[in-house]
């Protein structure tokens, strides 16, 4: 009985797989580009320029690079710079391309209880500690979590995450955002996101931006190929393909071009 | 609160016009789903039989390890079943990862207990005249297995209604597994926790209105079964 349904699961596997077996890529990649739609714009045009399928999974940048460190992906779109470097330095990754960066921004209730509006990165978590105020992190080892994590680091701080003030959701960026407005909280979150979120209040989101525009807030999105040394299977080729894609110019442009509810979302920087 | 209205008139435009994307997501869950039902099905019900039928030693012991298996979390499975089909795992070579078939073997896993424990339970309801009956009419094996079968027929039905329910539902093993990969692996279930992430309420609730009608109409076709 139990070599049928081996058997069984093994064809079944085999009939799906190769149907799926013509030039595909497989990418692992953070859920802002996906939950802003900019890959299921991008997508059509790469497809037509190089006659490769762009397959993506979206999750958090942490287990994106896990899933390149296990090779069930062939290449990366990814934003957490020094994890990306500690990840090439470890023998996963081979290439890496920096594409495109969008920005940070430090929100909170309009009342602003910490009084954080317009004061610089380290000033505004100070004060959000030194007054206690809700502060909402998300928690999940993403590309966000970990910029979040180095901010404090940066200013000069413990990270609070032992602290009552200090709420860790797990979740993803908007659900974070939903927390921290029913409790009248300060987060962290991608512009992207926000703009979404204010959005969908009609423009007038109970939760404002308070900080923006500190270069530390810059958040760097770039390509990792892996390296064949250590995924022998991964489509190295393919996965370069798409890293010079995305750097070029062509692309670039796109990437400029796109907008989320009339605004620019994503701004190329490959050099 | 508005968007449920909202999601309610977007179901029906969606289950209309349907889209694309929509209606790979529904073949996607429609084809997992039936897979792993069929498997489970087909294993789980002679050994549910065998479970039910005979007496051994450490039935009530496999029982209720049974019993604790239809609490299985979905994302255990899905990580399980991960860690044999992911490239460095030993059935890394087949390639099940992001694939509709990863899936089925996670969904396999969820039902199989399922399948079991109904039969089994079912099985051992059986009028015990019945087996004697048949034993002393000189029944074959394979006559009594079908025979038992048949009489708990609706029981059995009670199981595979059970278990598409929880494998049409699932979202912990086809968000791991199938990694929600836009017209490949994303699932009903899986779409509605990516619209719900991008903040996309009202479709959320559509995409849910149209997995419940799929549900409904399954279970109207099995209650048709039941008449006959």
């Amino acid at each position: 009985m139990m070599t049928f349904i081996v058997a069984f699961l093994l064809t079944l596997g085999l009939a799906f797989t190769v149907q799926a077996e013509t030039k595909s890529l497989m990418m692992a990649t953070t859920t802002s580009t996906e939950d802003t739609g900019l890959l299921d714009y991008l997508m059509p045009q790469f497809e037509k320029d190089t006659g490769i399928t762009l397959k993506w999974t979206a999750t958090g940048t942490g287990k994106a690079l896990k899933l390149g460190e296990t090779c069930d992906v062939d290449v990366l779109l990814v934003h957490a710079p020094s994890a990306e470097k500690k990840f090439i330095e470890s023998g996963f990754g081979k290439d890496r391309k920096e594409v495109m960066y969008n920005d940070f921004v430090i929100i909170g209730p309009e009342a602003d209880p910490a009084g954080i509006k317009g004061k610089s990165l380290a000033e505004t978590l100070t004060a959000v500690k030194d007054k206690q105020a809700l502060f909402m992190s998300r928690g999940d080892d993403s590309g966000t979590h970990k910029t979040e994590q180095e901010l404090w680091k940066k200013a000069g701080l413990q990270l609070p995450d032992k602290e009552t003030w200090y709420v860790s959701t797990g979740q993803g960026m908007l659900a974070t955002i939903t927390v921290a407005q029913e409790k009248n909280g300060y987060t962290m979150t991608d512009r992207g996101t926000y703009i979404k979120y204010n959005s969908q209040n009609k423009g007038n989101a109970p939760l404002k931006i308070l900080v923006e525009g500190d270069k530390n807030l810059l958040n760097q999105y770039s390509v990792l190929t892996l390296d064949p040394k250590h995924c022998p299977k991964a489509k190295y080729d393919l996965a370069l393909e798409y890293l010079n894609w995305m750097a070029s110019p062509k692309a670039q442009k796109l990437i400029a071009d796109f907008l989320l509810v009339g605004e620019q979302l994503f701004f190329p920087n490959a050099k | 609160m508005d968007f449920i209205a909202e999601g309610f008139v977007k179901a029906v435009g969606l289950l209309i016009n349907g889209d694309s994307s929509i209606w790979s997501a529904v073949l996607a869950t429609l084809k997992v789903s039936a897979c792993s039902l069929l498997i489970s099905t087909g294993a789980g019900l002679p050994c549910g039989f065998m479970v039910g039928y005979f007496d051994f030693k450490g039935k009530k012991q496999l029982r209720t390890v049974l019993d604790t298996l239809l609490a299985l979390p979905t994302v255990f499975i899905g990580l399980m079943v991960y860690a044999f089909i992911s490239r460095q795992g030993i059935l890394g070579d087949f390639g099940l990862l992001f694939n509709l078939s990863g899936i089925v073997i996670g969904l396999t896993i969820l039902a199989f207990p399922v399948v079991t424990a109904i039969t089994a339970s079912t099985i051992e309801g059986i009028d015990p005249e019945l087996k004697l009956t048949l034993v002393s009419l000189g029944a074959g094996k394979r006559h009594i297995l079908f025979t038992c079968l048949w009489e708990v027929r609706y029981g059995i039905l009670t199981a595979i209604v059970n278990a598409y329910g929880r494998v049409s539902t699932e979202v912990g093993i086809a968000m791991m597994i199938g990694g929600n990969i836009k017209y490949h692996t994303r699932t009903i279930t899986t779409a509605i926790a990516l619209e719900t992430n991008k903040g996309m309420f009202a479709d959320g609730i559509a995409l849910g209105l149209v997995l419940i009608t799929i549900a409904f109409l399954v279970n109207l076709s099995l209650s048709f079964l039941r008449k006959q």
